[in-house]
């Protein structure tokens, strides 16, 4: 049988009060999609950290910059890609947080978890335009 | 604001019971500023109930180590107490459970710090 696949695409001012906003719909679309409630919890998370660090990280709060949430949805197979406005993250050189070094620092853990939650994750960056992360989650469906 | 505090003392411990997430924003303040006025009150010895945390994120798991750190280097202790099942894998998946003290049982966790 086809599946059909559902596209959202929401564009987001650099505000951080704007993740809950995102959750909120993140939360609507992954119930539309059939997650199991540990498939939706690791999804919400992924974004909630990906979107913080877009906003923090890449646009550096700069409210004149966008973030941009792409999903994609069917059945089988959640897709999610986030593309900031930032000066580009080189995700090659990031710490291992897991590391005994890196045990006691307070930030880095964010996208270990993501890869640790996802089925595939990738990270582009164009130095000067922006990052783009694209992940996904298997549903089983 | 979706974090409360309410602390109380046991024996001489303090217990921070939380409800809520800790999550990027003012959550993790609340945590960091909670923490920093039980120091500064000379309170070294403090559990954290995590029983009704729902959530939390790298931000939050940030500020507990924060914490840890903060009352090791003040000859303090802060232990973990109650995580959810969430709670405890994110501390695993993290080896986070290699660096905190957790305990389910709030009698035992107290003990410990005597």
């Amino acid at each position: 049988m086809e599946t059909k696949e559902s596209t959202i695409l929401l564009r987001i001012q650099s505000n951080l009060d704007y993740t809950e906003l995102v959750e909120s719909l993140t939360i609507d679309l992954t119930t539309l999609a059939g997650c199991t409630s540990d498939q939706a919890y690791f999804i919400e998370m992924s974004i909630r950290e990906i979107v913080s660090n877009a906003i923090q990280h890449g646009n550096k709060c700069d409210r004149g910059k966008f973030v941009e949430i792409e999903y994609r949805f069917d059945r089988e197979k959640f897709q999610v890609q986030i593309e900031d406005e930032g000066n580009g993250f080189d995700f090659n050189h990031l710490p291992d947080p897991c590391n005994s070094e890196n045990l006691l620092k307070s930030s880095g853990r964010g996208i270990f978890l993501v890869r640790s939650f996802m089925d595939d994750f990738s990270l582009d960056y164009i130095p000067n335009q922006g990052t783009r992360v694209r992940f996904s989650k298997k549903l089983g469906g | 604001m979706t974090i409360l505090a309410n602390i109380r003392k046991v024996e001489g411990v303090q217990i921070v019971d939380l409800t809520g997430r800790i999550t990027i924003g003012e959550e993790t303040s609340v945590l960091r500023e909670t923490l920093k006025t039980l120091l500064q009150n000379n309170h070294t010895r403090v559990l954290l109930n995590l029983a009704d945390v729902t959530y939390i994120d790298s931000s939050g798991l940030g500020e507990l180590v924060n914490g840890f750190t903060n009352f090791n280097r003040q000859g303090g202790k802060l232990k973990l107490l109650n995580l959810t099942k969430k709670v405890h894998d994110l501390l695993s998946i993290t080896k986070l459970l290699t660096v905190f003290e957790v305990f389910e049982d709030e009698a035992k966790a107290i003990q410990s710090l005597q």
